[in-house]
């Protein structure tokens, strides 16, 4: 074999045990006792990934046959982008607030999206100077990566900054939305035509203009579909980016000419996991995606007379009398939704489950798939203050448990408690599946006001017989529970 | 469209279907606990497109060097594109890696 052979051989194999160990991260992500060692597969995979394409890029670009300078040249851009990259990605990632997470991870999520958009760019100067003829099947490819790649950075710009707070959390919605996205779709998929094959559009501008007009769009398309999204929709919108994210990517191994096997795997499984925690998200909330996406409980008005269902019927309560509750309580569940995230009561939760555990009371928390701003937001905020996440259950899980629970405390949920969701129909949260916090013995709702949930409805759970209100800000009130009950 | 070329693209579209039906099955019954880390372990993994930068940073050599304006812009792509896959990639797996880490069982 020649040199040639041997490094083209390397490469290929890299590329292939780097797919493999990305389908045995993932797989191993995907249960908490391998989890830690399914990342660091995952990791290793990426790593043969890119030394597999310096390999390759060695042998396609002829870098054996440059000139020193010419490959000192690229030995710098490459180590010198890849070293910056891994410096800012490493500081963000171990010195962000943990709080701030799910934008976090939302920003990653664009760079993927725009680093696809960039490598079709490139491939379009390079095929241009080259003069090489571009396939049918790149030319496709491009059009779609510069698309979906355009509305997954901007549509997770969007999102990190509803999250981050910068952009709004309620819904932009106007007269006229579904028209305006529906145009500005048609013109996307036009300017796509007119890049893939330019004689439709008569030839009047360059590839190159086209393919600009398809980024442009793309990203005016992003907006557009996420600045509608409520904060509450957000799990749903974060999996489907992530999944397009990994769509971008696959467009990008069909790009390249000749196709790149392992772009086109890892970008299909991060696509085909992306779509399949967004219908799980779907699921959670008993919607369809195109709701989500194009209509939506944001959209619904508030009933009319949503605060006289309460009138004179709410029992309100204080941390003393919940301390003295809890003190005589065997099982108690713990229902945390977003206002325990915003209201940074995380730590308060976990000294009153530990003061509790240590009286030889039974506590668990009950955690609604939808609860908080990115799938599993509850999981990481109470992991992170060190709960056990054998005591973290599931909605299924935890259901059939609320009729031997002596007191839920629900912290900053309303709609995933709302018993308006089992009515078949007539509430925008009709046939989402709850948590039955209602079969308890007593209910205790941490909350700072009546104020209707996301949904925008009264909730009936409130002036249940069983039902406390203790109106207080989560994370005050809480630590005022927790005084009350380290005193008594 | 030449046969050949027909061949390439049937070969890679299967791996293509493949490899989304593998990703189905393969994170399918992952419990709520996991869906942040699976999440942000597997938007590391969609930084793949970094073997896209790398080979199109490598390849603008085959723009002649009479084009020396496009050389330029489409390197100056190619590592943007590069820089953004590597934030993706080392910030997605470390930031995995933290959050994993604050997951335990009772000692």
């Amino acid at each position: 074999m020649t040199a040639n052979e041997i490094l083209r051989l390397a490469a290929d194999i890299g590329y292939l045990a780097g797919s493999i160990c990305f389908i045995i991260g993932l797989r191993r992500l995907s249960s908490p006792k391998t989890a830690v060692g399914g990342n660091l597969v995952g990791a290793l995979g990426m790593l043969l990934a890119l030394l597999s394409a310096i390999a390759d890029t060695a042998l396609q670009a002829d870098l054996s046959g440059a000139a020193p300078a010419e490959v000192r040249t690229y030995i710098l851009w490459l180590g010198g982008a890849i070293l910056l990259g891994s410096l800012s990605g490493i500081l963000l990632a171990r010195f962000v607030d943990f709080k701030a997470m799910p934008q976090l991870v939302g920003l990653f999520n664009g760079f993927g999206g725009l680093a696809s958009v960039l490598v079709a760019g490139a491939m379009i100067l390079i095929l241009a100077g080259s003069t090489t003829q571009e396939s049918p099947v790149s030319a496709i490819a491009t059009a779609v990566t510069a698309l979906i790649g355009s509305i997954t950075f901007w549509g997770s710009l969007v999102a990190a900054g509803k999250l981050q707070g910068v952009v709004t959390e309620k819904p932009v919605r106007y007269r006229g939305e579904q028209i305006v996205k529906g145009l500005m779709a048609l013109a996307a998929l036009a300017a796509s035509a007119a890049y893939i094959a330019p004689e439709l559009a008569g030839n009047v501008f360059p590839q190159s203009t086209a393919f600009i007009l398809v980024v442009v769009t793309g990203s005016v398309l992003g907006l557009l579909l996420t600045l509608p999204i409520g904060g509450a929709d957000m799990p749903i919108v974060i999996a489907l980016l992530n999944s397009y994210s990994g769509i971008a990517a696959a467009a990008t191994g069909f790009v390249l000419d000749p196709p790149n096997k392992i772009l086109i795997i890892a970008g299909a499984l991060v696509g085909a996991s992306g779509i399949i925690l967004t219908r799980l998200m779907c699921h959670a909330m008993n919607r369809s995606l195109a709701n989500v996406l194009f209509g939506g409980v944001g959209a619904i008005v508030q009933q009319e007379g949503a605060g006289d269902i309460y009138a004179g019927r709410v029992k309100s309560t204080g941390a003393e009398e919940i301390a003295e509750l809890l003190r005589i309580a065997q099982r108690v569940v713990i229902v945390p939704g977003y206002g325990m995230a915003v209201g940074r009561a995380a730590t308060p939760v976990r000294q009153l489950f530990e003061a509790m555990e240590a009286a030889g009371t039974v506590v668990e928390f009950g955690i609604h798939p939808v609860a908080g701003r990115m799938p599993g937001h509850m999981n990481v905020l109470l992991a992170e203050e060190s709960i056990p996440y054998d005591r973290l259950k599931e909605m299924d899980e935890i259901n059939g448990s609320f009729p031997n629970t002596d007191i839920v405390v629900v912290i900053g949920a309303n709609d995933v408690v709302n018993p308006q969701a089992r009515s078949a129909q007539g509430s925008p949260i009709s046939g989402m599946p709850i948590l039955d916090v209602d079969a308890a013995r007593t209910v205790i709702v941490v909350k700072r006001s009546l104020a209707p949930g996301f949904a925008g409805i009264s909730n009936p759970l409130f002036v249940a017989d069983n039902c406390l209100m203790f109106f207080a800000d989560a994370k005050q009130g809480m630590e005022a529970v927790l005084k009350a009950y380290k005193e008594g | 469209m030449d046969a050949s070329l027909l061949g390439v693209l049937l070969n890679v579209l299967t791996i293509f279907i493949l490899a989304i039906y593998l990703g189905v099955e393969v994170i399918r019954k992952v419990p709520s606990l996991l869906h942040t880390p699976l999440m942000s372990g597997s938007n590391a993994i969609s930084g793949i497109t970094v073997v896209g930068a790398i080979l199109s940073l490598g390849l603008v050599r085959l723009i002649p060097a009479s084009h020396a304006d496009l050389r330029l812009i489409a390197t100056l792509l190619s590592a943007a594109a590069l820089l953004f896959a590597v934030i993706n990639i080392v910030g997605g797996f470390v930031v995995t890696h933290r959050m994993l880490g604050k997951f335990r069982t009772r000692k």
